[in-house]
């Protein structure tokens, strides 16, 4: 047999067939849902009088819209009207169709791309998709997992099938290790800022190579995460036994005979010797910095010793437009030092670094220290109900309330602001999240992205500083 | 959906590389739970100079005269030429459904971000990949307003007022459900017992799948 990739087996394992008009159907194992972008698929379903197809691959949670604090008051500590509506809609939808749902009232409550992992609802080799373009981390398992429109998300409730082309084999190898203070969302940083948004359009990212191997599965998530930022509807990371040791013993996952069937398959799941990619980048891992995005894409990125880039010194007049743009729009000027930019806000938080060990990391740098003085507001937004339990277990969340941070509760919060939590015009702030497109934290709001460490360092400085020279 | 043929339209310019989906519709108008009124909030941030939010009007607004589609030389536009990488982002289908009440028909880029593209074609807005040089060409072309071209899907072609074609590829699946105005979850049911076998071959594999 001819040698595959990883995303080739799992891909070959999901097609049903082709359809009349000869496009492939890909059998969908689990769908996620949030508030946002299913209700529209809902009402279609209605409207057509479509029963789902498989209840039982569907799992729920409000994440995007809900406030993070007072959360003690269930849906009544929901002051937007439309908000509610949106978060008591989906209430609605699961309990009408018999969809398990965690509501807001559930510690289980979580952004949606922590929440299936910690619940052990992603598996190794699984077919996932979400409303959502950061469905991409559940690669992270060796699973295919994919944003989708709300079309699809009606048409997977409908059929169980997603209709697409299958996308090219793109192979990212990080070699050596990654450095103290250098972690994975340094690296992801780094990749986008080499290959561009568009860099990965129509393929699916492997992340391999001895740095990624050495990566918990909480940052191959974060890894997986950004893959969409790379232009790449997919990331993939093989399953080795640091991803079996993660999933085992979770809620949803197979266990006894079930499980050493699972485990048989689920470790064939790596990307064969010879495999051929159809693109390839190769990078030293040992040599990466910490990164910071200065502009209005996520491309834009430097190492924390670099400073802005000067558009006159570019040779494409269209590279060097859009450089004096996000310079504008960021009220940066060409060649500013990193270190020089100075915060007014800064949030830890969202689906690429919210999990336990970035509050851990953030903690780290934090512990007896203060928030600087010229930091309006410096917050911490738990990926889920059971993190933010675990945080206060372990004193995290004492540690960022001594600091002066603001702890909160679960939900994406600051990182798209659709609820309070946002940025004003013209703020800066040091952001843990994964888009910094113009006005995406708040209108008119100025994003930088950084590592749960470097927002943590930055947060007691004031301003950006290599979290290695904190000691 | 309704089914696009062919398209005669005036072109508005829209000179930016990765336009995201946050700027097509930006995320406080996601709170709504309905497929329309999108339209008055396309592209808000640049088209307006003040901060708005759902249920307001654009006569409520401060108009940013500078920006393209406020010129009255774009009114009425059905096709929009944008530069590379359009679409990037978020999943949000609002960002389809916004251009597409606004009037417009017709994308042409050099390049589209994956899940823009195929949202597109569950909407009848028909994206049109054409070479870097032609969509300057395009861009350059519609700079003082008037410039109208013809898209024509079935032929795969785009004529230029001065008469000359320039073909382009599509997937021919998916220009089929364009031109026929398909039902896509309608052709997938139809399949409903190849689905049906799969599944249960698919438990039998890996019964750990199907636990509920
Ligand atoms: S945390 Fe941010 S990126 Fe992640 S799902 Fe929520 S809004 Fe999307």
């Amino acid at each position: 047999m001819a040698p595959t990739t990883l995303y080739d087996k799992v891909w070959d394992a999901h097609v049903v067939g082709q359809r009349a008009d000869g496009q492939t159907m890909l059998y969908i194992d689990q769908q996620l849902l949030h508030e946002v972008t299913s209700p529209q698929a809902f009402e279609g379903l209605e409207l057509a009088g479509r029963p789902p197809w498989r209840v039982g691959a569907n799992l729920a949670t409000p994440d995007h819209n809900v406030p993070t604090e007072r959360r003690e008051l269930g849906l009544d500590g929901i002051d937007d009207p439309v908000a509610l509506e949106q978060v008591i809609t989906l209430d609605r939808n699961c309990k009408r169709y018999g969809i398990t749902e965690f509501d807001i009232t559930d510690t289980r409550q979580g952004i949606v791309h922590v929440m299936g992992p910690e619940q052990g609802a992603t598996l190794p080799g699984m077919t996932i998709v979400c409303g959502d373009s950061h469905t991409s981390t559940h690669g992270a398992f060796g699973a295919l997992a994919q944003g989708i429109g709300t079309s699809d998300v009606e048409h997977v409730l409908a059929t169980q099938c997603l209709v697409q082309s299958k996308a090219r084999n793109y192979r990212v190898q990080v070699d050596g290790r990654l450095g103290a203070g250098v972690t994975a969302k340094d690296l992801i940083l780094a990749i986008i800022g080499r290959i561009g948004t568009a860099g990965a359009t129509g393929h699916t990212l492997e992340f391999m190579g001895e740095a990624v191997r050495a990566l918990s599965m909480e940052g191959r998530m974060t890894m997986c995460n950004m893959a969409i930022e790379a232009g790449a509807r997919a990331g993939m990371v093989a399953v080795d036994d640091t991803t079996l040791e993660y999933v085992h013993g979770r809620p949803f996952a197979p266990s006894g005979d079930l499980w050493n069937q699972a485990e048989d398959y689920w470790r064939t799941l790596v990307s064969d010797p010879d495999a051929r990619f159809d693109a390839s980048l190769t990078l030293d891992g040992s040599a990466l910095e910490p990164q910071v995005s200065w502009g209005t894409s996520p491309e834009m990125v430097v190492p924390v010793s670099g400073a802005t880039p000067n558009p006159d010194r570019l040779d494409d007049p269209a590279a060097a437009e859009g450089v004096r743009r996000a310079l504008a729009y960021m009220g940066l000027a060409p060649d500013q030092p990193i270190t020089d930019i100075r915060l007014d806000r800064v949030f830890i938080g969202s689906c690429t670094n919210s999990r336990i060990e970035d509050l851990r990391a953030a903690a780290a740098v934090v512990r007896g220290r203060k928030v600087a003085g010229t930091v309006k507001q410096a917050m911490v937004v738990p990926g889920s109900g059971l993190v933010k339990a675990q945080a206060e277990e372990e004193g995290l969340a004492q540690i960022f309330l001594d600091a002066g941070f603001e702890w909160r509760a679960a939900g994406c919060s600051m990182c798209l602001a659709m609820n309070p939590d946002r940025l004003m015009p013209g703020e800066h702030c040091a952001s843990t999240s994964n888009r910094n497109f113009e006005g995406r934290q708040g209108y008119g709001g100025r994003t930088h992205l950084v590592s749960p460490a470097m927002a943590a360092a930055a947060a007691v400085a004031g301003h950006f500083v290599d979290v290695r020279e904190l000691s | 959906m309704t089914p696009f043929t062919v398209l005669t339209g005036l072109v508005a310019p829209l000179d930016r590389a990765n336009v995201d989906t946050d700027q097509i519709i930006p995320k406080q108008y996601l709170k709504s739970i309905r497929r329309t009124g999108f339209g008055d909030y396309l592209f808000d941030a640049w088209r307006f100079e003040d901060e708005g939010d759902i249920g307001m009007t654009p006569n409520e607004r401060t108009i940013n005269r500078s920006f393209v589609l406020n010129q009255p030389r774009y009114q009425g536009a059905q096709i929009l030429v944008a530069g590379p990488n359009f679409g990037c982002g978020s999943s949000r289908e609002h960002a389809v459904w916004a251009l597409s009440e606004y009037g417009f028909r017709c994308v042409i880029a050099p390049s589209f971000a994956d899940i823009f593209h195929s949202n597109c074609f569950k909407n009848g807005l028909l994206p049109v990949v054409l070479p870097k040089e032609t969509v300057d060409e395009l861009m350059a072309g519609a700079a003082d307003g008037g410039f109208e071209l013809t898209v024509d899907l079935p032929a795969q072609t785009v004529t230029l007022p001065d008469g000359r074609s320039i073909g382009f590829d599509i997937d021919p699946n998916r220009k089929r459900m364009l031109v026929e105005g398909l039902d896509d979850i309608g052709l997938t049911l139809a399949e409903a017992d190849a689905i049906r076998r799969f599944e249960t071959g698919h438990r039998q594999r890996m019964p750990w799948l199907f636990m509920e």
